[in-house]
């Protein structure tokens, strides 16, 4: 536990330190790019945008994706908008009051000198994004439009209508294409990581499998990065995407590089609610409807009981027999509280039986006052494509009956530790986007995920890699058959051999599928030593059962159940990770909530004198043996610590 | 040369080609409504339009407009069965906004075309043919258009056949026309739908237009300033 | 909410060179709010129980966006649905009880089939990098506000900018066109300001790559736009045209 973990962040006052680092770091010289490699795995905002920046600068790219195109990585399905404090609005923001959010918002357990560069750089994606073609929401003048977002009190959220990560991920993605066209990035897509390759303890390569032949390859670089997303799917049922995984960041994990803050795991309020055990993925329903939605249930419990046998309607419901619970409970942000709180203010309420639909798991969410003041065209031009949406997959028209929502997984803020540079524990390995940990604390806000990734891609990894990769040029390029790639490609090969030689009788979703229960159930939302306790055992158990009763039908090439299983493989031990910090961390904050942690009115109560640090899990060498707690304490310059109150 | 290396450049090739010829159906139309007013008129444009230096010529561009817009259809349709791929769809729906004549454009066209080939040899053939080759039976009546307007018509298995034809062209023109706009660039959300309203009210028109001369003499109507002709010309006798 | 019955037909072929055949499948007691997905999960999930090969198909995040899915279903790229939507976005609330529902893959030239319904699309990447794109230098762009766009035009590219690149455009042309594709990129970037400068550059190239890639020629038959689950219309195939002759002429 005596580990010392230096962030190094640079010397100075926060406003400062980018700049400073910037004028200060080692640069590499154009010639020397073209001698240097870097992999890049991941298309999503983070690594599209990182490999296409990389790109253009000269370095030499590989980039990654396990789609068939980088435009189909995940970012894509983000909805509501991303923030900048470009105070178009004149409602007086600044890049401090976005940095003080984000790390409000974050329930203080954000690295502040990361925050602030999110912030500052945040002006400059929104410039970089309109030069690439972005059609982001205008007013009548020609101007940039701008909304309110999920906590904020400022208007800083630029838009382009529900399909905001969509634009932006198009837009990396041509800048990607142009350097792809260019020669500098070559693409491989339909590949998938499987490990990372160090020599002298310095990422030098990846072992990848080509998803469609099913060979295992190697790939050599001077550094890597790891842009691969966040880990929701451990819960099996979560908003991210099917192929969504975090084998990525778990290979680097096993190879060294700390995993930290696991335990901060988003649950956004407004998806669209389980309907059965055959359900793959849950729906989210933007964020920004919360904007003009009122969120309520009942205030009786026969109502409550009527609704879930169905004898009545949402819109039967008389208004004083409704309690807008959130508006009661936090009268300042009333429905715009953030995530953590709606949700687990709708778990509150559900919990005490005054759930709304067939499972009890579900709460209104009302446009019906919206439409009465501002009329059905304003709310259809607002809304229009999500209440199509919601009706496609509900069969219930929100115009005429209240939503249905609940809470699911959606962001994992937790993820592989980076430095300031955004550099791994293990020396030039990198990661950004949701896959690393840094800057959204213990809760993240709403279209802030979107300037992470960006910010990371465009404006920090390229200039932070430099100061790494600027002692390398001396290094000549790795050839693949060196011992250690020889020794990674037999480890995966074996890796493999042993799931396939399993030969039981449960497909991997079905396993997956009681993985995600017992996630959701002691690891989900309300959590309690005695429950995560039990859901550490049922975990390693559910593991036995995985690696004594898997199939895996027996192909060459394409063997979509394969790449299923690896993936499940690496949930286990994310999910041990989750449950392990979340254990250990005594005290509720943002996305993570322990039940014994509450103040009388139910609010997290979170412990600074403690708590007030960075979780690092080192693994242990075997997935068998639990991980080791290092600890990165939180340096807070430029910001007090206080208790978040949404209330006034 | 991009009229023929792009897809869009051979498609402005059929466009341009088509054009042209709807303008030359409506001189065409135009021409023969005379011929239901005055036969004496209609046979001074024969006249006019027979084997004169720049009648031939411009036969001769037509015939290049026709040749192109039907080499360039098999050529764009070959390519395009090729991108289709060798495994066909074992099942397939087609949605109501697809015009079925737009998905077979080429089965009109060479209705079109069998059609154009008996129409040459109705008229052309025993007109402007007869006065090039100077052929001494045909050449009496070379002029005449009218008479072998009637002489085609009142045969019913030509009228009938005639009508098909006019059908198919119908077909043909009514999605030729806004086609032709949208590929030379000069369509949107707007001016789609005045082209298909445009190409629709055109088309039927030009249809009518023929339709009206070939029925006319089908019922045995005779201009006033000509005499009844012997069925003479009619396959069936 | 009920639970329904039917025959599933779908497409099995090993590669690109293999001659494919359909299998069948019995579903029994489906319930009509599951989605189309998660029916095939359903399928897998017994075809794996009986120790057979699972049926492959493309699909990722199953909400519609990320253009993954594409199955033509009962003669339809994605499947029938009133208004645009992804195969995703279908659910088993659209089939009756006793019906034979066939899944192909996408059938074009343009798009082999890597296996069963899995299809290789690389073809709309290449386009892209033709020229799909503003020529910007990371972090050297002026301030996002210097650019004043009319909200009409804005808004236009934004609808153009929707394609999600899924390819049911091509599955569904008989021509195995990729216009609606390629002129919904053209279209977005022809509207705004940023994209003016290397317009003539952009329809050329891109056009130049598409026919060297081998899809085929647009004929107008619209049902490219009947099938879009993202609803482009051919307004940009309209635009692609003007912007490549105008080019072109310009030469």
């Amino acid at each position: 536990m005596s580990k010392t973990i230096d962030s190094r962040i640079p010397e100075g006052p926060v406003a400062e330190k980018w700049t400073n680092y910037k004028a200060h770091q080692k640069l590499v010289n154009p010639k020397n790019k073209r001698k240097l490699d870097i992999i890049v795995v991941g298309t999503g905002l983070a690594g599209a945008s990182a490999a296409a920046s990389l790109g253009e600068m000269g370095f030499h790219v590989l980039n990654f994706c396990i789609q068939d195109s980088p435009r189909r990585a995940h970012s894509i399905a983000a909805q509501g908008g991303i923030n900048a404090a470009k105070n178009y609005q004149n409602d007086g923001d600044s890049v401090y009051r976005l940095f003080y959010d984000t790390v409000k918002g974050g329930d203080y357990r954000a690295r502040e000198a990361n925050v602030y560069r999110l912030a500052e750089v945040s002006n400059s994606i929104i410039d970089q994004c309109v030069a690439q073609g972005v059609p982001f929401a205008r007013e009548y003048g020609g101007m940039l439009a701008n909304r309110s977002f999920g906590g904020a009190q400022v208007s800083r959220t630029f838009y382009a209508k529900g399909q905001t990560g969509q634009q932006l991920l198009l837009g990396a993605y041509s800048a990607l294409s142009c350097q792809v066209n260019a020669g500098t990035v070559k693409l491989y897509t339909r590949y998938e990581m499987l490990d990372v390759v160090l020599i002298d303890g310095r990422a030098r390569g990846i072992i990848a499998r080509n998803l469609i032949t099913g060979e295992i390859e190697r790939f050599a670089a001077h550094a890597v990065v790891i842009g691969t997303g966040g880990y929701g799917n451990a819960y099996f049922l979560s908003t991210n995407a099917m192929g969504c995984n975090c084998s990525a960041a778990i290979a680097c994990y096993r190879k060294g590089a700390y995993f930290a803050n696991p335990s901060y795991v988003q649950i956004h309020p407004t998806c669209i609610p389980v309907h059965g055990d055959k359900q793959s993925k849950l729906t989210l329903m933007s964020e920004s409807l919360r904007n003009d939605g009122r969120i309520w249930v009942p205030k009786k419990l026969e109502d409550a009981k009527a609704l879930q046998a169905g004898t009545k309607k949402g819109s039967q419901i008389p208004e004083e027999d409704r309690d807008y619970y959130l508006e009661r409970r936090y009268p300042a942000f009333g429905n715009l509280v953030p995530r953590d709180v709606a949700s687990r203010a709708a778990k509150e309420r559900c919990d005490k039986g005054f759930g709304v639909n067939n499972t009890g798991l579900a709460v209104f969410l009302d446009f019906s006052e919206a439409i009465r003041d501002f009329g059905k065209d304003t709310i259809a031009a607002r809304y229009g494509n999500l209440f199509d949406m919601y009706e496609e997959i509900t069969d219930v028209s929100p115009y005429n009956e209240p939503m249905m929502i609940y809470p699911a997984i959606h962001y994992t803020m937790g993820g592989v530790w980076v430095d300031y540079e955004l550099q791994t524990s293990v020396k030039g390995l990198f990661a950004i986007g949701e896959c690393n940990f840094s800057d959204h604390g213990a809760n993240r806000l709403g279209a802030s995920a979107l300037m992470q990734g960006l910010a990371d891609g465009y404006f920090v990894l390229p200039y932070t890699i430099q100061n790494y990769l600027a002692d390398q040029i001396t290094v000549p390029r790795f050839s693949t058959s060196l011992p250690e790639f020889d020794q990674a490609e037999k480890d995966v090969k074996d890796r493999i051999a042993r799931l396939m030689n399993i030969k039981g009788k449960s497909s991997v979703d079905s396993i997956h599928k009681k993985l995600g229960r017992i996630m959701w159930d002691y690891v989900g939302m309300g959590r309690t030593a005695e429950g995560l306790q039990k859901g550490i055992q049922m975990i390693k158990e559910l593991r036995k059962e995985f690696y004594t009763d898997l199939f895996i039908p027996q192909l060459d090439g394409v063997n979509t159940e394969l790449e299923k299983a690896l993936r499940l493989e690496d949930f286990f031990l994310m999910g041990l990770l989750v449950a392990h910090d979340a254990l250990t961390r005594n005290e509720s904050c943002g996305g993570h909530f322990r039940e014994e942690y509450q103040t009388e009115e139910g609010e997290a109560k979170r412990d600074d004198e403690n708590y007030f640090y960075v979780g690092c899990w080192e693994y242990q060498g075997d997935d068998e043996k639990d991980p080791v707690l290092y600890k990165e304490p939180l340096v807070y310059e430029a910001i007090k610590v206080q208790t978040r109150n949404y209330k006034s | 040369m991009w009229l023929i290396n792009s897809s869009i450049g051979r498609k402005v090739v059929m466009s341009v080609t088509g054009i042209a010829l709807v303008l030359f159906l409506t001189f065409h139309a135009s021409m023969n409504v005379v011929a239901l007013i005055s036969a004496e008129g209609y046979n001074m444009i024969c006249e006019f339009l027979g084997a004169n230096w720049y009648a031939v010529v411009a036969t001769l561009g037509l015939a290049a407009l026709v040749a192109l817009h039907f080499i360039y259809a098999i050529w764009l349709t070959l390519q395009n069965r090729k991108a289709r791929g060798n495994n066909r769809y074992a099942v397939t729906d087609k949605p109501a906004m697809v015009e079925w004549s737009s998905q077979n454009m080429l089965v009109l066209g060479i209705i079109v075309i069998l059609g154009m080939g008996l129409h040459l040899y109705n008229f052309w053939y025993n007109m402007m043919y007869a006065e090039l080759v100077h052929d001494p039976e045909m050449i009496a009546m070379a002029t005449n258009g009218v008479y072998h307007i009637a002489k085609t018509f009142s045969c019913p298995v030509y009228t009938a056949i005639y009508m098909v034809w006019l059908a198919a062209l119908w077909f043909h023109l009514n999605h030729g026309i806004w086609s032709s706009m949208q590929t030379m660039g000069w369509s949107g959300h707007i001016w789609f739908c005045r082209w298909k309203v445009i190409g629709t009210i055109y088309t039927t028109v030009i249809i009518l237009m023929f339709a009206a001369v070939a029925l006319a003499f089908a019922f045995g109507y005779v201009p006033c300033d000509m005499q009844a002709p012997a069925c003479g010309g009619c396959l069936l006798g | 909410m009920a639970n329904i019955s039917f025959t599933i037909k779908y497409w099995k072929q090993n590669g690109p060179k293999d001659k494919g055949h359909f299998d069948t499948h019995e579903m029994k007691n489906i319930p009509d709010d599951t989605s189309f997905l998660e029916m095939l999960d359903i399928l897998n999930e017994e075809l794996i129980s009986a120790g057979k090969e699972p049926f492959v198909f493309d699909h990722d995040c199953r909400e519609g966006i990320c253009g993954m899915c594409s199955l033509y279903i009962n003669g339809t790229p994605h499947g029938k649905t009133e208004r645009g939507a992804t195969t995703c976005q279908l659910y088993m609330r659209k089939f009756k009880d006793g019906d034979t529902i066939t899944v192909e893959p996408w059938r074009s030239a343009g798009f082999p089939v890597i296996k069963d319904c899995m299809v290789d699309r690389t073809a709309f990447d290449k386009i892209i990098q033709a020229g799909g794109y503003t020529t910007v230098r990371t972090g050297q762009p002026q301030d996002a506000n210097a650019i004043l766009i009319p909200k009409a035009d804005a808004d236009e590219a934004m609808d153009c900018a929707s394609c999600i690149g899924c390819g049911a455009c091509v599955a569904a042309c008989k021509n195995g066109s990729a216009m609606l594709f390629v002129s919904s990129k053209v279209s977005q970037l022809a509207l705004l300001p940023q994209g003016k400068v290397e317009a003539a550059r952009r329809a050329k190239n891109m056009i130049a790559k598409m026919d060297e890639l081998g899809f085929g020629n647009c004929t107008n038959t619209r049902a490219c736009e009947a099938v879009c689950p993202k609803c482009e219309t051919i307004s940009n195939i309209a635009r692609l045209n003007r912007e490549f002759i105008k080019a072109k002429l310009a030469d």
